[in-house]
């Protein structure tokens, strides 16, 4: 009942010709590829330390080796933004394993059993819809402290109602064909129907989700860190960026916080595009 | 429809109890000494954790404690603030008007933006539409946060038009310390509702009552008014409604960018100092802000489409 699965269902319907061109696609598969290239390779290609800090370079604009200048400490602005990748595109990962684990688990539970343990899980379910996702994460940073992990486990906490109930119509519609009921008669155990044909059925929404939904926490994610609450400074993180280069905006010198908001937006619409393509392959599933 | 209420009323207040619960409850899943979380790591005079103790009846079992919590939240009290040394139901009553001021304000944008900017896109197809689509793209994708930022340098730094930081003073220049805050907050949203409403008159259009209508002669103002825009109007309520709910918990991020004086961003410093009082007290407040407005659009949607109160005295 909120933004996730309303802008999945409405934005959709725009973007489909978007999402549909065969340029438009590889270019949101080749800025996917360039920041996945970051998190993981980010501080050996990073060309200066990124928390290096020279006073006396603060706020100085692109020259030589520095291609993008530095920040309000003198620190190489391209060499925080590729570190920084790491624990932007980490945090959303996080959200969706543990989150698609979670929604997956929960979906198939309820649709397999139905009866009084699919109504318990729904109740549940409903009260977490009470919960914004950000602020779950805020009483997670209360509870056990700033950082990234908290925060990562609390939105995948959020989320998992949303996945789950997509999912579980899904999984209810799969479980009344036919060849489910073949394999029952056959005498094949649930959890092996559930697990070899009725998630490789799945698969295709269930991608479809995962990356909708790193979109999202990634947003959300960015925006915890900016109020101080997830990845903890020094250490360069896109939100956090956004964060530290606020001082440097208010003095009318804002590459610091545009940079790393454009990685953001950047990446955030290359995977809703992506998500929208798995969507529309998968017949539309996703609504 | 009365049936409807009442059944929604209830699953409301289990909502909420159960929600309650769980803001209560946070504080005993922390690691260590409820007393420790409740002090924030400081070191407090014996009469103050003796204050503590009692206050949160720490000996008593633990659903005594939340019924005492509860009760007393239900009146007002949600305990002291430990690092502002006054009781948080005074913190609160210090700042919700700015909350309620900026999401009220964000609402309307949302609300004349959105929804007008979808009518033009959905009654006009062509330039009006094709440029609401693609400025409806960009904005979609900026999360608040970084609309604050962008603002913030444009108006305030750049143009000089508005101030970027701080509450202001009186009520001519509070608002106008509001406006760039609830831009920032509404801009995302303001696009979903332009796209939803686009896509929902479209689809009104093209049905066949109204092509009927338009084949009797009825005047073309008249059809969109009663027929068009009469259908319409139940995905566009229930779409503004829910982004307008959800502004609740996004304010918290906005607030801290505009230093705003408001409960999000009260939530967010006295997470980040382990004021746990003052954490629950807020989270409640905001909670039962979100499961109230997403009750009212519920409410709000039954009114303007019978066939949901039906429906449900039918099950």
């Amino acid at each position: 009942m909120s933004a996730l699965a309303t802008a999945g269902a409405t934005v959709g319907g725009g973007r489909r010709r978007l999402a549909g061109s065969r340029v438009v696609t590889g270019l949101c598969v080749a800025i996917v590829a360039v920041a996945l290239l970051a998190a993981v390779l980010g501080p050996l290609l990073a060309p200066h330390d990124p928390n290096a800090a020279d006073l006396n370079n603060a706020f100085v604009g692109p020259y030589g080796d520095h291609p993008l200048g530095f920040d309000g400490q003198g620190r190489d602005l391209l060499s925080r933004l590729l570190d920084g990748a790491r624990s932007s595109m980490l945090g959303p990962a996080i959200v969706v394993a543990v989150a698609m684990a979670a929604g997956t688990l929960l979906a198939v539970v309820s649709a397999w059993l139905g009866g009084w343990v699919d109504s318990a899980i729904g109740a549940v379910l409903d009260v977490l819809f009470a919960f914004p996702a950000v602020l779950l994460a805020i009483l997670a940073a209360a509870v056990f402290g700033a950082g990234l992990t908290a925060a990562a486990l609390a939105l995948a906490v959020a989320y998992t109602p949303y996945i789950a109930r997509v999912l579980r119509s899904a999984a209810l519609r799969e479980r009344a064909r036919e060849y489910v009921a073949a394999l029952e008669v056959q005498g094949l155990p649930a959890v092996a129907i559930c697990v070899r044909h009725l998630l490789p059925n799945m698969v295709g929404l269930v991608a479809a989700q995962a990356t909708l939904l790193f979109g999202y926490a990634m947003v959300d994610l960015a925006a915890v860190s900016f109020i101080g609450l997830g990845v903890q400074p020094p250490q360069a993180d896109w939100g956090v960026m956004v964060a530290s280069g606020r001082a440097g905006v208010l003095q009318g010198y804002p590459a610091e916080a545009l940079s790393a908001g454009l990685c953001i937006v950047l990446v955030v619409v290359a995977v809703n595009l992506l998500g929208e393509r798995i969507a529309q392959r998968d017949g539309g599933g996703a609504r | 429809m009365v049936g409807f209420a009442l059944k929604r009323a209830a699953l409301l207040i289990a909502t909420l109890l159960v929600s309650s619960f769980v803001v209560f409850s946070a504080l005993f899943i922390a690691p260590g000494n409820p007393l420790a979380q409740l002090s924030g790591g400081r070191t407090l005079p014996p009469e103050a954790v003796a204050a503590l103790e009692q206050r949160y009846h720490l000996d008593d079992p633990f659903l005594v404690r939340y019924w005492h919590w509860l009760t007393s939240a239900l009146h007002g009290d949600f305990g002291d603030s430990i690092a502002a040394r006054e009781s948080v139901s005074a913190v609160i009553g210090q700042r919700i008007g700015t909350t309620a001021a900026l999401v009220a304000l964000a609402a309307l944008i949302i609300v004349v933006a959105g929804i007008g900017l979808g009518l033009l896109a959905g009654l006009r197809p062509g330039l009006a539409d094709g440029g609401v689509l693609v400025l409806t793209s960009v904005l979609a994708a900026v999360p608040s946060f970084l609309a604050a930022i962008v603002l913030i340098s444009l108006f305030s730094v750049n143009l000089g038009w508005l101030p970027a930081l701080g509450n202001g003073s009186g009520f001519a220049d509070g608002v106008k310390h509001l406006v760039l805050p609830a831009f920032a907050l509404a801009l995302a949203s303001l696009a979903i509702v332009a796209r939803v409403t686009r896509v929902a008159v479209r689809e009104e259009l093209g049905r066949e009552h109204v092509q009927t209508a338009t084949s009797r002669g009825i005047p073309r103002a008249q059809v969109i008014r009663r027929h068009v825009l009469r259908n319409a109007a139940i995905p566009i309520t229930t779409i503004t409604g829910i982004t307008i709910a959800s502004l609740i918990a996004t304010s918290a991020v906005v607030e801290t960018a505009f230093s705003l004086n408001g409960l999000g961003s009260a939530l967010v410093q006295a997470a980040a100092t382990k004021d746990f009082a003052v954490v629950q007290g807020i989270a409640l407040v905001l909670v039962v802000a979100f499961v109230l407005v997403n009750v009212l659009v519920d409410l709000l949607y039954a009114l303007l489409d019978p066939r949901i109160a039906l429906g449900s005295r039918a099950t």
